[in-house]
This record gives structure tokens, C-alpha cells and sequence, in this order.
């Protein structure tokens, strides 16, 4: 085991479902507040990557460990897309571990034990007017794990408990899992809860964490292993829902945003079995924290119709475009690409600075050949220079927004505008950077960057 | 910059234009047959078998010199498929110039054509090259591409931006009120500025009526050496001029480029002008055919074309400047926007207008006695284009 979590990076889409809009769509119980939607043009890769992003700022991790229960692909890898996108070049390992919200423990304990980046995403669907429906969120989170003395905080325990009984299950291709009555997996998880919880609490030496956090896809388990184990500090995580492979983790980022140095924390998940982990964070907490807390982040959220959100989980099937699709994007090219496509690299004229995007040969205002240096944008804001609304353009979800974004610096390009209103975009509007799928064709996700509003609500600006 | 041109070298003698429309009834090979049985009917001076060599614009409707050789059984003679975006029709024109000017040929012929509406779609589909999926092109439509110009020249200018719509419903509203005085266009209905200016959005602030009418249909030209142009005709279209510009795209990545002009036709107006010998085009050109396949470009392009100052267009716009009866006729035949766009035919379409009004045959479109007339054909979108001008004139100099 390395030494511990050195930062720590939370995504929560933009959009928010709220259950009085369930309620009303199907006439029946929708209860209080929203679940997070990941927007159409998300998924467990995009919210991923830009988990990782905020994770690593500039540090280039060896390794990608990322855990999903909705993998975009399947006999493909999605972290190396991941990998592409956080532009680290062709060096290092990057490997999936799918299927149950467990893994995502996996892919901690593997990323503690190599020194490398955990990526756990999630989103969660159930069939309309499911409680898992009311009750998912989607969301990600990265842990990037390093030295000890960089370390905001280390793990000092974890115990384990497995067993095989049917609670929940998905047969891969369906959209919602089923369960057995809930009563029986509440039997089945509260004494291996105990179990494992007693173990790591004595391994780590202590009666009682200080943050106790409890994620498991049994809502009534969490709920009363939560009251047994109670953390000396109540928890304000608030309406998060579950996020599936990325729950116990966006909880544990939002924890990360608020605990005090030389706390401890007890990680409870409870799925298939549960495993407990606990950390103590370090003096260097306070001054290391994630730029962008998950309160703030779920604070700022933008309402969705559940038409929309239907339509962008693929359960209403709404007449299309009247235009043609759009091609696919084709392998080599996309391969030729890789560090543009997916990790915004652009190049720059060495001999007078003019920024080319996407990268080219002949710089375009000296006519100089071959005298270019790579430059990543992902990370540069820019300006909106002039926009449109296209209302004719093939979209996923039309209307469709683009920007000719001017990025600071130098450099410009035209990328679509996610997560806005026709009437928040103007000339001189802010922007930065994000991952996003374009569009799927023939089961092949164009992944690209879009431009997202710069929210100064948001501490983003 | 520099073109030797080949001013007064070359004339067209005879011309066919097909009506442009949703031709449900029609092929591309039908409308190419119509075109040019046209056009020998009225030069009965010239036969098929008279062309030595021709050159067929289309973008979309078909690939080598074969789509024009196998309707028109053409035996055995060179027949060059040429394709430049919206400017197709003027790239066959401007080829076919050439070959005569230079002596390898002493009769041509150009021809246009398209066939759009066999897609099933409004609007415009392109076949693309196999590509990552990041270039805007991709997703992007071309009303919204050019939709850009508006914000960028409202912010520019300091226009305010009704007045901005003001001046793209006047374009659209003349430029219908043209095509409702040509049997050939696709919309032969006059459109009051509330409708247009309430037309349901495409894209930005463009509406269906700020759009140009997506069409099939055919046009073409018979060219001869100018020396030779009264033997078949006693009123010859001379050609002054044949320029064009592709332009390196800088604009969708450089951040000094504003969406407010097109440099490409800057370009290619100036080397035209200085063809044809244009010092003033305010005054020396008595009709401009120009590409307005969205309105805010035909703003922008009286700018660029030096018939408005900067920041000055959407005034002289709603001043009527360019009217029918204005200073400068602008798209007298109605233009993309109301004759249509069938995109391989445009080109030759402009070019027939100059044609039947330099013959006095506009019908109630009929200028006062013009004489030198202007083509505009542009390929692309703000910022990656190409853009043809051509100048023509009833008399040799």
C-alpha cells in the first residue's frame, strides 16, 4: 500500500431531476428534492474524465483504475479514453472493472496499492416510477493516490465481507436492475455490515470514526447502517441519491471538501457483501482540498423535464431530425488524432505563436512548415467571439448551441455549448472546457470537447 | 496579387436555364437535356455536334464526365466533371473560358446541374470524408454556419439588432419580390416583411425566409472565341473577368477573423475589378449577381464587393439601394433566395440573368439598357471558402 490520497477531484452533472416532476409526470409519488441526471451528451467516461481532471490538475498518474456499473463500451477499454482525454500520452496502464457498484472498491484498493488514479462514474436509471428512479444520481469521482507526505489523507484500514444471495440484479443490455424483496437483503447485509465495520474499526484503533459514510444499492441497509454506526460528526451530505460504482466516493469526496485534519473517516459500502475502509486525513487537508466542493456543485443544478430525461436515457423514442445522421467517426483518423480528439492538443508555430486547431503542418499566419509545438487547451477558458442556435442540426437533443470560442491565449475553435439555454450565450460569454460524447453511430461514441458556461455561482470563474 | 485575365477573349453565345424547383418529375439528366435543348433552340447557329469540349459542374449528382456524356450521348468527346462547392456551376464557366481563350478549343460548353430533392431531406446533404468527428462541419448546418455573421456584425457596428433584422427581412423581401417576376424561379410569390420576419427559426435569428430555396434544375453556356461571337448571335455576352479566390480557412481558427466579411471575396472582387478594369463598382456595374444563400451574407457581401462601406450595408439595404429599381440591382432574377439553389447550377444560373437582361429579354425585370453585370458565386462558410466573381458585359471593349 502506497501512502495514501494526495487529491481527490467530484463531478455531478448539471442536471437536475426533480421528484415533483416525477410526481406529476405519473401521477404518483415522486417525494421531496432532485437526483442528478448526467445530460445526453454524458457518461460514465465523460463524468469521469472530468473527475479525473479536477483530481490530477497537472500530475500524470501511471495508472487509471475505472469502475462503472453503465460502461460506454463494452471489449473496448473506457479508460483509455479517460487516458486520451487527461492527454497522457501512450505510457502507463489504464484498465476498466465493470459490472457492480463493487468494483469501484476494486479500483480504490488496486489504484492505494499501485500509487495510481481510481475513476469511479456511475448513472443510475430505473424504470419510470421506480424508487431507483427517484432515488439514483449521477456522478463521479477520482482518487489520485501518491506519496505520504503529499497525502490529504491515508488509509489505515479496511475489512472485508462477501457472500452470494440474490438482492439485485441486471443482465447486461437491460436499463434497470431488479431486486428481491427488500426485507431479505436487509437480513443478508446487516450482519456482514457488522462484520466487516467491527474488524476495521479494530484495525484501525478506534471506537468511532469521526465521518461515517454508508453507500449501498439496499436504500433501507444504508439507512440503518447508517444509524449503527453514527460518525461523532453528523454527516450534511444532503440529496446526493445513489450513484452506484461512483456513491460511496462522491460521499467520500464531499467529506474530503469539509473534514478537519487528523480525522478519521469509515467508508461502509455495502454491495454484495461490504467491504470498510478507514481514512485519516492529514494536516494537509485543509490546504489541498478539491477546488470545487460537491455541495457547491449540487447547489447549482438545472432543471430537466422528465420528456427530456426519458428521452436521453432512451426510454421515449421521439421522432428524429429530419436530417441526415451524422458519419461515424472512422478508426484511423480518430487514432491519427487521439491527442486532439480526446485530449484537446492543439499546435502552436514556433516561430510567431499562431495557435492551430486542430493541429496542423503549415502555420497559417507565417506559412512556416514543420516548426510546431504541441499545446493542450483543456484546461485554457476562452471567450465566445460569435454563436448560433441551430434548430436544423442532427442533435441528440436539439437545440443545438455553438460557439466560436476564442481561447485565452491564443487559439480558436467551434464546439458546441453543453448545458445552457439559447439565451445564456452571447458574445464575450466565458467558457471553459468539457469532455463530452457528440453523438453515438453505429455503436460508436464521438467523444470531443464542448464548451461549458463559466458560472462565477459555481466558484468556477 | 495577380491575374492576366482573359478580357474580351471569350463570349457566350448561347444560354439555357432550366426553371428551378422541387422537379419531383425530373432528373438530373432530364434537367440537363432540358438546358441544353434550350439553348440550341435559341442559337439554331450551333448544334451539339459543334461543341468541341465540355465541362460539367455538379457537387452531389453524379461523378465524372459520364453524368453529362451518357444522357446527352455525347460520342467520344472530353467532357471534365468539376466540383467547387457552391461555386461548382462558376468553376465550369470559368474552365471552359479558358480552354477557348488559350486556343485549344474554338466552341464549349458549360453546364450546371443538381438534383437535391431525391435525398428525402430538406436542406442540404453533403458526403463527407472519413474524419474523427471533431470538425464543426460535421454537425454544424450551413444556416447556422453563416447565422454567425449576425451577432458579430450587429456587436461590430454597433447596429442594433432590430434594425439588423430590418435589413435581412428587406433582402428577403426584394429578392422575392424579384423572383416574383421570373417564370423561371422556384418561389414566384412576393413575401411581406411580417412573414419573413416571422418565419420559424433555423438557426440564430435566421428564419425559413432568410434561407435560399433548396431546388434541382440545370443551366448552361455555349462559349466561342470572341472574334467569332456574331456569327451566332448579334448580341454575345463578353467576359471581362473570370476570378477566384480559396482561401486558406483561417477564420474558424484564428481570432482575428470577426465574422463580419468574407476575405476570400475581397480577394476575388479585387483581382476581377482589376481584370475587367472596375476602378468604382458603385457605378461601373450596372447588375450583381451575388450569393445570397443566407441573407446576412448578401449584407456582408455588398461590403466586400465594395458596393457599401464597412458598417454601411444594412443601411444602404433598407435605403433600397439595392433594389430592382435601386442604385444597384442586387440579384434581379430573385437569387438563391427565391430563383433557388440547385448548387451546381447557380453559377450559370447568375450568369443567365446578365444574359437575358443584356438581350432585354427580363420581362418585367428588365433594367434601363444595363451593360455590364457581375457574378458572385461563394463555396463554403464564413471563414473557409471559396468565391468566384466573374464580370460580363454586352459589349467587346
Amino acid at each position: 500500500m502506497c501512502g495514501g490520497i494526495v487529491a481527490d477531484g467530484a463531478y455531478v452533472p448539471r442536471h437536475r431531476l426533480q421528484r415533483a416532476e416525477l410526481a406529476a409526470a405519473l401521477a404518483g409519488h415522486g417525494g421531496k428534492g432532485a437526483r442528478t441526471v448526467a445530460s445526453y451528451d454524458e457518461d460514465s467516461t465523460t463524468m469521469g474524465v472530468e473527475a479525473a481532471r479536477r483530481a490530477i490538475g497537472d500530475r500524470r498518474p501511471g495508472a487509471i483504475h475505472f469502475a462503472t456499473s453503465t460502461p460506454a463500451y463494452l471489449d473496448k477499454t473506457n479508460a483509455t479514453a479517460i487516458h486520451a482525454a487527461l492527454d497522457l500520452g501512450h505510457e502507463g496502464f489504464a484498465v476498466d472493472m465493470g459490472g457492480a457498484p463493487r468494483s469501484a472498491v476494486g479500483a480504490f484498493r488496486a489504484a492505494a496499492a499501485s500509487g495510481g488514479l481510481a475513476v469511479l462514474s456511475d448513472l443510475r436509471t430505473g424504470l419510470p416510477a421506480s424508487a431507483d428512479e427517484r432515488g439514483g444520481g449521477d456522478g463521479a469521482a477520482a482518487f489520485l493516490f501518491g506519496d505520504e507526505p503529499d497525502a490529504i489523507a491515508t488509509v489505515v484500514a479496511q475489512a472485508s465481507a462477501t457472500a452470494e444471495f440474490l438482492d439485485r440484479w441486471r443482465v447486461p443490455g437491460e436499463i434497470a436492475s431488479r431486486s428481491w424483496e427488500e426485507r431479505f437483503g436487509q437480513q443478508m447485509y446487516t450482519p456482514l455490515i457488522t462484520d466487516a465495520v467491527s474488524r476495521a474499526l479494530a484495525h484501525a484503533g478506534i471506537e468511532q470514526a469521526d465521518h461515517v459514510i454508508v453507500s449501498s444499492p439496499h436504500a433501507r441497509t444504508a439507512a440503518a447502517a447508517a444509524k449503527a454506526h453514527p460518525g461523532a460528526v453528523p454527516s450534511q451530505e444532503g440529496p446526493l441519491g445513489y450513484a452506484g460504482a461512483a456513491d460511496a466516493w462522491l460521499k467520500l469526496a464531499a467529506v474530503l471538501d469539509r473534514a478537519a485534519a487528523d480525522e478519521t473517516i469509515l467508508v461502509i459500502s455495502a454491495a454484495d457483501g461490504c467491504d470498510a475502509i478507514v481514512l485519516r486525513t492529514t494536516a494537509r487537508l485543509p490546504d489541498a482540498r478539491a477546488a470545487l466542493p460537491v455541495r457547491t456543485q449540487l447547489q447549482n443544478g438545472r432543471d430537466v423535464v422528465y420528456a427530456t430525461y426519458l428521452t436521453w436515457r432512451g426510454m421515449l423514442d421521439r421522432e428524429p431530425p429530419r436530417r441526415p445522421e451524422p458519419d461515424r467517426p472512422a478508426g484511423p483518423p480518430s487514432a491519427r488524432t487521439e491527442a486532439w480528439k480526446f485530449g484537446l492538443v492543439g499546435s502552436r508555430c514556433t516561430n510567431c505563436g499562431f495557435v492551430s486547431l486542430p493541429p496542423l503542418r503549415v502555420c497559417k499566419r507565417c506559412h512556416h512548415l514543420d516548426e510546431m509545438e504541441r499545446i493542450g487547451l483543456g484546461r485554457v477558458d476562452g471567450t465566445v467571439a460569435t454563436y448560433t442556435v441551430d434548430r436544423l442540426a442532427f442533435s441528440p437533443s436539439p437545440l443545438m448551441i455553438n460557439a466560436v470560442v476564442d481561447f485565452d491565449g491564443g487559439g480558436r475553435y467551434t464546439l458546441e455549448v453543453a448545458d445552457a439555454s439559447p439565451e445564456e450565450v452571447q458574445i464575450g460569454t466565458r467558457v471553459q472546457m468539457s469532455f463530452r460524447r457528440l453523438y453515438t453511430i453505429d455503436g460508436i461514441h464521438n467523444y470531443f470537447w464542448k464548451a461549458t458556461i463559466l458560472r462565477v455561482a459555481d466558484g468556477e470563474a | 496579387m495577380a491575374s492576366n485575365g482573359i478580357r474580351d477573349r471569350v463570349a457566350i453565345v448561347g444560354m439555357g436555364c432550366t426553371p428551378f424547383g422541387e422537379h419531383w418529375d425530373r432528373s438530373a439528366d432530364d434537367l440537363m437535356v432540358d438546358a441544353i435543348k434550350e439553348c440550341f433552340a435559341t442559337t439554331p447557329e450551333l448544334t451539339l455536334e459543334d461543341v468541341d469540349a465540355f465541362w460539367l459542374g455538379t457537387m452531389n449528382s453524379g461523378q465524372s464526365g459520364a453524368v453529362l456524356s451518357r444522357p446527352m450521348a455525347l460520342d467520344y468527346k472530353p467532357v471534365t466533371r468539376v466540383e467547387n462547392m457552391c461555386a461548382t456551376g462558376s468553376e465550369a464557366v470559368r474552365n471552359a473560358c479558358y480552354a477557348v481563350a488559350c486556343g485549344a478549343y474554338d466552341t464549349v460548353m458549360a453546364v450546371g446541374v443538381e438534383k437535391l430533392k431525391d435525398t428525402g431531406y430538406s436542406g442540404l446533404v453533403r458526403s463527407n470524408v472519413a474524419g474523427d468527428g471533431t470538425a464543426p462541419e460535421m454537425t454544424v448546418t450551413a444556416p447556422a454556419a453563416f447565422s454567425l455573421l449576425d451577432p458579430a456584425y450587429c456587436k461590430k457596428y454597433g447596429v442594433d439588432q432590430q434594425a439588423m433584422r430590418d435589413a435581412m427581412t428587406h433582402i428577403a423581401w426584394k429578392n422575392h419580390h424579384n423572383g416574383a417576376l421570373n417564370p423561371r424561379a422556384q418561389f414566384q410569390k412576393e413575401v411581406s416583411k411580417e412573414k419573413i420576419a416571422a418565419s420559424p427559426l433555423v438557426a440564430g435569428r435566421l428564419g425559413v425566409f432568410d434561407c435560399s430555396g433548396v431546388s434541382d434544375g440545370a443551366a448552361c453556356a455555349l462559349i466561342v472565341r470572341a472574334e467569332d461571337a456574331y456569327k451566332y448571335t448579334d448580341r454575345p455576352m463578353f467576359i471581362k473577368a473570370l476570378a477566384l479566390a480559396a482561401g486558406p480557412a483561417n477564420g474558424p481558427m484564428d481570432p482575428g477573423y470577426d465574422y463580419t466579411t468574407f476575405e476570400e471575396v475581397v480577394r476575388s472582387c479585387a483581382d476581377a475589378y482589376q481584370q475587367a478594369g472596375i476602378t468604382d463598382p458603385r457605378t461601373q456595374i450596372d447588375l450583381a449577381e451575388v450569393h445570397d444563400c443566407f441573407t446576412p451574407t448578401e449584407l456582408v457581401l455588398m461590403e466586400d464587393m465594395g458596393f457599401s462601406g464597412r458598417g454601411r450595408a444594412w443601411q444602404d439595404v433598407l435605403d433600397g439601394a439595392f433594389d430592382l429599381d435601386g442604385r444597384l440591382s442586387v440579384n434581379p432574377d430573385g437569387g438563391l433566395k427565391s430563383f433557388g439553389h440547385p448548387v451546381g447550377a447557380s453559377g450559370l444560373r447568375m450568369l443567365f440573368e446578365n444574359w437575358q437582361q443584356f438581350r432585354g429579354e427580363a420581362g418585367e425585370r428588365q433594367l434601363d439598357d444595363p451593360k455590364v453585370g457581375l457574378t458572385h458565386n461563394l463555396g463554403g462558410r464564413p471563414g473557409t471558402c471559396v468565391s468566384f466573381v466573374s464580370i460580363v458585359g454586352s459589349e467587346r471593349d
